[in-house]
């Protein structure tokens, strides 16, 4: 008795899988018999059941054998009907897939031995390889790429054969080559076109695949799986350029967002303003504040939550600016040191109000729905909101540009930049637009804080945490000139993303900061600095 | 020597300076020979308390040297402070040996705990006093020498300079956060045993070390005075007033600049030395941008360009906040250290000590003519010149 299961059992991947396999092309099977079988409660009658259901490409397949394998399935032996409990509840008829009120109290649940749970589990495996969902296929076809089991090959074969879908049909052929490439007996070329394949696919787990290969290959496939290897590192290494690449400007457009607000103020004004931070934060706590009113009152504008914070956002951190430049930093002109010391107090006072109005703990603000989630692209993923800041960057970069070029006071800021006596003289008021700079520039920090919302904690720290990377931004790009600031940004975020692999994130960071110090050396006023002749102090 | 002596002690100078020893023998004395409970008992917390405080008095005098009389802000002096603290902490483990959790006769517990093998090359020598006291001015002076001579030397001034100090620092508390770094990550170096086979727990020790700190401040007040009564410390001036002018006039502003930079970070190191063994701890947040910027409100409060404010100013802003963050008004005490940055700067730009200085002057002055007096002996604290 015991050998003979064992002996089963060893037969038994086989014999499922040559039934799978001359049974494929009979599709419409006499599916209904198949099902009765279940009802004669003989081991040997359930097998055969299994079987020919397995094969069927009937869709209650996969709902029966699920419910053979949990126990769900109840045959009556009168009436030879089969009944399947559903997972919600809910019974239908095995056979035609009819919904019945209640099975009759004559039924019993098909009863299982050892031997029976492996052909079951074996059938439900090849069933997800026919199952009608093409996204559960190709998930199917994966695990077999992975594993490369070669008693699959015959059920692959089958399913790529009758194949339709385009992703699934190339899933298929992927795993074939898997299991071509390792099977003993395969022919050279066989194993030729498989290394193509998995080539082609080129991704980590390709790699994986044929660095797994054994050495006692003939030369001809040693050298075209080297060969492969080397081709998909090279492609892996491109694609991790690319993703770092991307990372990178998603960091830069962080940084540029951050930092362009401070490029005015201290670009047209000289001004230090160590509290520019808190402006950031006090924009992403404006974002809060406008979700909160939303979630209470009008949840169905959930998704134009940050349409109305933008705005929102500008006004308020732009009002916060003027006030604070018509009572403190108005007095300290001439006086750059002075003025970083009293805006680091103000930084201080405005951490703490906000740490008492709305606690120290971190804030919920959410994603709409148009930002969350991710797509592929090639080999690397992109999140909806990290693109979203870059574009939004970008859009505010470019009103920002066009601001400053084609209005009168952008051509009144230019003008105060580049010599403010001279520009007083000409009858513009130096102070008007000295406020509203500082306005313009806090307003910005503020929809960087809408922004910024999205991708980190809303807590009264925010600012802090950008305020020294900002700094670097500007004085590496050079002050007074948007561009600089633009490929600084872009330039550091790069950099930090390339570096961060080689030197870990810390290392990497530190490695920034020495080389922005070094870098100030040889360019003691930023990438591109106004050029001019006069002589400080 | 004597010369310079008189040069540097006007009579603010030498009233300050027998204040602060009379409190450095005062203190201690009361400590150990009053009994407990006495009226004039000062209880050790307090000697410790005031022990930090003279700690950050050297530190605030080290950023007034430069600040206040060459115009270079550094914010990231707190990176020097943190540094020579560090070199003491790094002796006080080795002298714990056997004694540790972990019982490791030579490695410290942290790399017990992070499985180091053997002890880090840097870590050599800190057994010995004489090394880690030497290591103390040397690290912090030779980060200050080789950062001012690449800063200085391309003519990085002003708030670009303050930005890049402030990234220093920022940079040093991310690495020493690291646990490879090999300084303890961010537990810091802590649990000393003792300090010369004293114990540091003991009051005697306490009383030594508030001593020892007390002396640190006289001694290093005496060397700053000696170099800003100095012709050096006239280039000093000028450099903070008119820098291109002064270049311009053949003095090499850079060398100045660099000398009276790694000066003060020594000095800075030397305060973080004493403090560590005063407070217990050092960890990575000593490297926090934010402290090093509270280092230089002290000085602001107490008046920059007066270097008796500077230390002034960092004992009475530090026991404000020991008595504000200690009572029911805690919340309040970050509105109020903002509100004091802002207001210091817009109203009090002399500090205290400049504010007195200038009523006091013309008074004194007034009376000096009316008594007929031949002109009096130069009285040395400059009026510091809002440079800028």
């Amino acid at each position: 008795m015991l050998t003979n299961v064992l002996r089963n059992f060893r037969a038994l991947p086989f014999a499922i899988l040559l039934i799978v396999a001359t049974a494929l092309p009979v599709l419409a099977g006499p599916f209904e018999d198949a099902v009765s079988k279940f009802a004669n409660d003989e081991f040997s009658d359930t097998e055969e059941a299994v079987g020919a259901i397995a094969t069927s490409g009937n869709p209650l397949a996969y709902p029966i054998i699920s419910a053979l394998q949990d126990g769900r399935l109840m045959a009556d032996p009168e009436t030879k009907k089969v009944y399947v409990t559903q997972t919600d509840g809910k019974i239908i008829d095995a056979a035609t897939g009819t919904p019945v009120a209640s099975i009759p109290d004559s039924a019993a649940a098909v009863r299982l031995n050892n031997r029976l749970r492996r052909t079951v589990e074996a059938a439900l495996g090849g069933l997800t390889l026919l199952s009608p969902d093409p996204a559960k296929r190709i998930q199917a076809a994966q695990s077999v790429f992975k594993t490369h089991d070669e008693t699959m090959l015959p059920v692959i074969d089958g399913a790529l054969q009758k194949e339709t879908n385009k992703g699934a049909k190339l899933a298929f052929s992927e795993a074939r080559a898997a299991i071509l490439l390792f099977k003993a007996d395969a022919t050279d070329a066989e194993k030729l076109e498989a290394i193509a394949t998995i080539k082609a696919r080129g991704d980590q787990e390709a790699l994986a695949l044929l660095t797994g290969l054994t050495g006692d290959q003939p030369p001809a496939i040693a050298h075209a799986a080297a060969n492969a290897t080397s081709a998909i590192q090279s492609n892996l290494a491109l694609w991790s350029m690319v993703q770092n690449a991307w990372y990178g400007l998603s960091l830069g457009s962080v940084l540029l967002l951050a930092a362009i607000g401070l490029a005015i103020t201290f670009g047209v004004m000289g001004v230090i303003n160590m509290a520019h931070g808190e402006m950031v934060m006090i924009g992403a706590y404006v974002t809060f504040v406008v979700q909160e009113v939303i979630r209470t009152s009008y949840p169905g504008l959930f998704d134009y939550s940050l349409l109305m914070a933008v705005p929102l956002a500008f006004i308020v951190a732009g009002a916060i600016g003027i006030l604070i430049e018509r009572t403190i930093i108005r007095f300290l002109y001439g006086r750059p040191l002075e003025t970083l010391l009293a805006t680091w107090g103000l930084s201080l006072v405005l951490q703490q109000a906000v740490r008492t109005m709305f606690g120290p703990t971190n804030r919920e603000v959410g994603n709409p729905s148009w930002m969350s989630g991710a797509f592929e692209l090639g080999q690397i993923t992109i999140t909806y909101n990290r693109l979203w800041i870059l574009c939004f960057t970008m859009a505010v970069f470019a009103i920002l540009l066009a601001m400053l070029r084609y209005t009168s006071l952008g051509l009144e800021m230019r003008a105060v930049t580049q010599n403010r006596r001279m520009a007083a003289s000409m009858g513009i008021a130096t102070s008007r637009v000295d406020a509203l700079t500082f306005g313009l520039g806090s307003g910005i920090a503020g929809i960087a804080g809408v922004a910024l919302s999205q991708i980190d904690n809303v807590s009264p720290n925010l600012g802090q945490s950008y305020i020294i990377d900002s700094f670097m931004v500007v004085v590496f790009g050079g002050v007074g000139n948007l561009w600089g600031t633009l490929v600084g940004a872009f330039t550091l975020g790069i950099a930090n993303k390339f570096l961060e692999p080689v030197a870990g994130a810390v290392l990497g960071k530190i490695a920034i900061l020495v080389l922005i110090i070094l870098f100030i050396q040889k360019r003691p006023r930023g990438l591109f600095a106004l050029k001019g002749r006069a002589v400080e102090a | 020597m004597p010369h310079v002596l008189t040069r540097s002690l006007d009579r603010s100078a030498t009233v300050f300076l027998l204040v602060v020893a009379a409190v450095g023998v005062l203190i201690p004395l009361s400590n150990l020979l009053l009994p407990e409970g006495s009226l004039f008992q000062v209880p050790t917390y307090l000697m410790s308390l005031f022990g930090k405080y003279v700690c950050y008095a050297i530190l605030a005098l080290s950023i007034d040297l430069i600040w206040g009389y060459c115009g270079i802000l550094s914010l990231g002096h707190g990176a020097f402070f943190a540094l020579g603290g560090y070199a003491m902490g790094m002796y006080l483990m080795r002298q714990i040996g056997s004694r540790g959790v972990y019982g490791n006769p030579i490695l410290p517990d942290f790399m017990v705990f992070l499985n180091y093998p053997k002890l880090p090359w840097y870590w050599y020598g800190f057994d010995m006093l004489w090394f880690a006291a030497l290591m103390v001015l040397l690290v912090p002076g030779l980060l200050a020498f080789c950062f001012g001579w690449l800063a200085f030397r391309s003519r990085v001034t002003g708030v670009y300079l303050s930005i890049i100090t402030q990234a220093m620092t920022y940079a040093l508390l991310l690495a020493f956060f690291r646990n490879d770094f090999g300084f303890g990550g961010n537990n810091g170096l802590t649990d000393f045993k003792d300090i010369l086979g004293f114990n540091v727990q003991a009051e005697s020790t306490r009383a030594a070390l508030f001593a020892l700190s007390c002396l640190a401040l006289i001694v290093g007040f005496l060397l700053c005075r000696a170099v800003v009564t100095s012709k050096l410390g006239k280039v000093l001036i000028a450099i903070r007033d008119a820098e291109s002018r002064t270049r311009f006039l053949g003095y090499r502003v850079e060398s100045y600049k660099l000398f009276v930079f790694t000066l003060s970070a020594c000095m800075a190191g030397v305060a973080g030395a004493l403090y560590v063994p005063q407070v217990g701890i050092i960890n990575p947040g000593e490297f926090a941008p934010g402290n090093s910027i509270e280092a230089v409100i002290w000085v602001a409060v107490g008046g920059r360009g007066t270097l008796i404010g500077a230390a002034l100013g960092a004992v009475v802003v530090n026991y404000a906040k020991t008595v504000f963050t200690s009572g029911p008004l805690a919340p309040y005490w970050l509105f109020m250290l903002g509100a004091l940055f802002i207001l210091v700067t817009l109203l009090l730009p002399k500090g205290i000590v400049g504010t007195f200085n200038a009523w006091w002057e013309p008074w004194k002055a007034q009376r000096l003519s009316a008594n007929a007096e031949s002109a009096a002996r130069e009285d040395g604290v400059s009026e510091p010149k809002m440079a800028e």
